[in-house]
């Protein structure tokens, strides 16, 4: 049985697509005060009550940016991240960063949730997905990097730390960058096990591991291991560092800011937003509202505003 | 005549028997015929004799084990100085696995499968480069839910994930391969795309006989790709167009050992299971190949075992339970027996 303000919430949704245009006013109101459990429930109902799914009559009223941005967030996370997955393996759509995002800073419990709704919506594995659209020294990495299920302890082995240290470095130098043992390292050890990895990396060659990937800058298989780190290392500077490029790329780049907000908002969006303006001199919310308009703006500020309702 | 000659053979070894005693002026309790159960109780290769060894020693005396120790050279050595028969080292270490063999068999059916699967990964990356056969069953004969269940267990018994260990430990060409394998989360419904099909079977045709060294296949991009993401059915149905296409099946093509039992324990595993079963029931199987009985009668009793006996059956022309009660002993023999027997229609073998 539904609770009397999700009822409420269907019928307010229902209002809000009745009659001439969309009161997107009130579809923000809702949708973006609500966690991911209620929106579930909301979904539920509403198929239930009208006979319809609610997205399917959210993508009919609404356009652009801030359909993308109410629809990615409506979604359940695990299918969210199946979506987004889904699209970065489609050629037009391509983007190995969203794969490594995707894979990367989830939990390994979120990303084996994330392949099971791919299952369920794609009728195939992302496994299968990303092998075949991507190739090469990309392939090779990418697909372990979705595969794992990685030990999520905190416990860490210092004397294989050291030891790995020493061949990421050495391999490094070689510039081996697709080696085996380079993958292997970074696909499948934990992130507590990496994060001592590389301490030790900077204390005893000297610097960063990025520092040292960063030889070519052209380079995009280069580009995919630095993600790779920071994600597996420092999601929110990583985050930080998306939303920075998607606000200031002139005219900005609506899908990655949809995309950092909305899987992000119920997880660290607080602490991404320290790192912006720790970063930026500016407030995330300033930058935002400056950098858009209208119901995609007030959307976004609504949801990340969403850890402090 | 040739009877009358029979029946006072017979008379004679009858009295000889009761009056046999040995230089002490002691009575002999023992029979050849127990005599002989008995060596064959503590002989066998796949698990002893517990009811007879019961039944027979307990019965016996100190004579009547001299005697028995003074019959059976293999099992026992006459000190020649010291005038007494010791037991051969080797066979005492034989019989304390042999023993062994139940109580392990027992404690892999009790087991959790997840926890049971992840000893077995465990097991498989302690060993020799051979057992990686064990990461190949695991990886591919399991659902996909059942593979994610040992992943996890192994998380939880060793503290690390089973596929940083295969890429760590595994050092050879395989390595690759066996890391994608363990790794997959396959879909597992049955929906295909004939187009992928149809392109992949040609690919893997055209990408095998371009090598003649098939252990090349180990390290193709597209090999790996196919064989460790494509779904069960999706493969089932690019070997079927393989063979549809190239007259040969894609097994014969993969001349090498590992791949073949790769693609055996994707599509038929049955065929897999029932060939590794006749070779832990020859006579000089090694011990692990001698495992390998235990651990699939164990492993697919609640999942595929009629299908296995039925294919054991086609291929060596013996039901599989004949095989086990002619090879096997004692508990051990009759716990296999009724687990494979469990699985079989009413009245069949």
């Amino acid at each position: 049985m539904a609770t009397l303000s999700v009822t409420e919430d269907c019928e307010q949704l229902r209002k809000a697509f009745a009659g001439w245009g969309t009161n997107e006013g009130l579809i923000i109101s809702i949708l973006a005060h609500r966690n991911a459990a209620q929106i579930k429930s909301i979904r539920q109902t509403y198929a239930q009550t009208y006979g319809e799914d609610l997205l399917k009559d959210l993508n009919k009223e609404l356009s652009n940016d801030f359909e993308r941005v109410v629809l990615l967030w409506t979604l359940d996370p695990a299918e969210r991240d199946a979506f987004l997955a889904n699209e970065a393996t489609k050629r037009l759509t391509s983007s190995n960063q969203v794969l490594v995002e995707i894979a990367c800073t989830r939990t390994s419990q979120q990303l084996l949730l994330a392949k099971q709704a791919y299952h369920a919506r794609f009728k195939r594995s992302l496994e299968e997905d990303v092998a075949y659209h991507t190739s090469g020294d990309f392939r090779k990495l990418l697909v372990p990097l979705v595969g794992t299920y990685r030990y999520e302890g905190e416990e860490v082995n210092m004397t294989l730390a050291k030891s790995e240290a020493k061949i990421l470095h050495e391999k490094i130098s070689e510039k081996a960058y697709n080696h085996e043992d380079v993958i292997r390292i970074l696909a499948t050890r934990s992130k507590a096990q990496i994060n001592a990895t590389l301490n030790h990396y900077k204390n005893e060659f000297g610097n960063d591991i990025n520092k040292d990937l960063k030889t070519d800058p052209k380079d995009e298989f280069l580009a995919i291991l630095r993600a790779t780190v920071k994600c597996l290392t420092r999601p929110e500077k990583y985050f930080e560092k998306v939303l920075r490029l998607a606000i200031n790329k002139r005219g900005t780049d609506e899908g990655a800011l949809t995309r950092v907000v909305t899987t992000r908002a119920e997880i660290d969006m607080k602490i991404i937003k320290e790192e912006y303006h720790k970063r930026n001199s500016v407030t995330l919310d300033h930058a935002i509202g400056k950098d858009t308009t209208g119901d995609y703006e007030k959307m976004l500020l609504a949801l990340i505003g969403h850890g402090d309702a | 005549m040739m009877e009358v000659k029979k029946a006072t053979i017979l008379v004679a070894s009858i009295k000889r028997r009761k009056k046999k005693t040995n230089e002490e002026g002691r009575k002999i309790m023992s029979s050849p015929n127990e005599s002989r159960t008995l060596a064959k109780a503590f002989s066998g290769i796949l698990g002893v004799d517990e009811k007879s060894m019961l039944e027979i020693l307990v019965k016996w005396h100190p004579e009547d084990l001299t005697t028995f120790r003074n019959e059976n050279s293999s099992i026992f050595l006459k000190d020649k100085y010291f005038l007494f028969e010791r037991w051969q080292d080797y066979h005492i270490a034989f019989l304390v696995k042999e023993f062994l063999r139940f109580q392990d068999v027992v404690v892999q059916w009790t087991m959790h499968p997840w926890e049971r699967d992840a000893r077995m990964a465990r097991k498989a990356l302690d060993g020799h480069p051979q057992t990686y056969g064990l990461l190949i069953e695991l990886a591919c004969t399991r659902s996909s839910d059942e593979l994610l269940g040992a992943r996890k267990a192994y998380l939880s018994l060793y503290g690390e994930s089973i596929e940083e260990d295969v890429a760590s430990r595994v050092e050879g060409i395989e390595r690759q391969l066996l890391v994608a394998l363990v790794s997959t989360y396959r879909y597992e419904g049955s929906r295909i795309n004939d187009v992928a099909v149809r392109s992949e079977a040609i690919k893997l045709g055209i990408t095998i006989n371009r090598h003649g060294d098939k252990k090349k296949l180990f390290k193709d991009e597209e090999i790996v790709r196919i064989l460790a993401t494509r779904s069960k059915p999706h493969l089932k149905a690019v070997f079927k167009c393989y063979k549809e296409t190239f007259n040969k099946n894609i097994e014969e093509d993969l001349d090498e050992p590992s791949l073949k039992d790769i693609i055996y324990c994707l599509y038929a595993p049955p065929m897999y299971f029932s060939k590794i079963l006749d070779s832990a029931m020859k006579a000089n199987a090694n011990e692990n190949e001698k495992e390998a009985l235990s651990r699939v009668i164990v492993t697919r009793a609640n999942v595929d075992m009629k299908d296995i006996a039925e294919e054991y059956d086609r291929q060596y022309k013996t039901p599989l339970t004949q095989k086990i009660e002619d090879v096997a002993l004692g508990n051990y023999k009759d716990f296999l027996v009724t687990l494979v027997q469990r699985s079989l229609p009413k009245g069949s073998d």
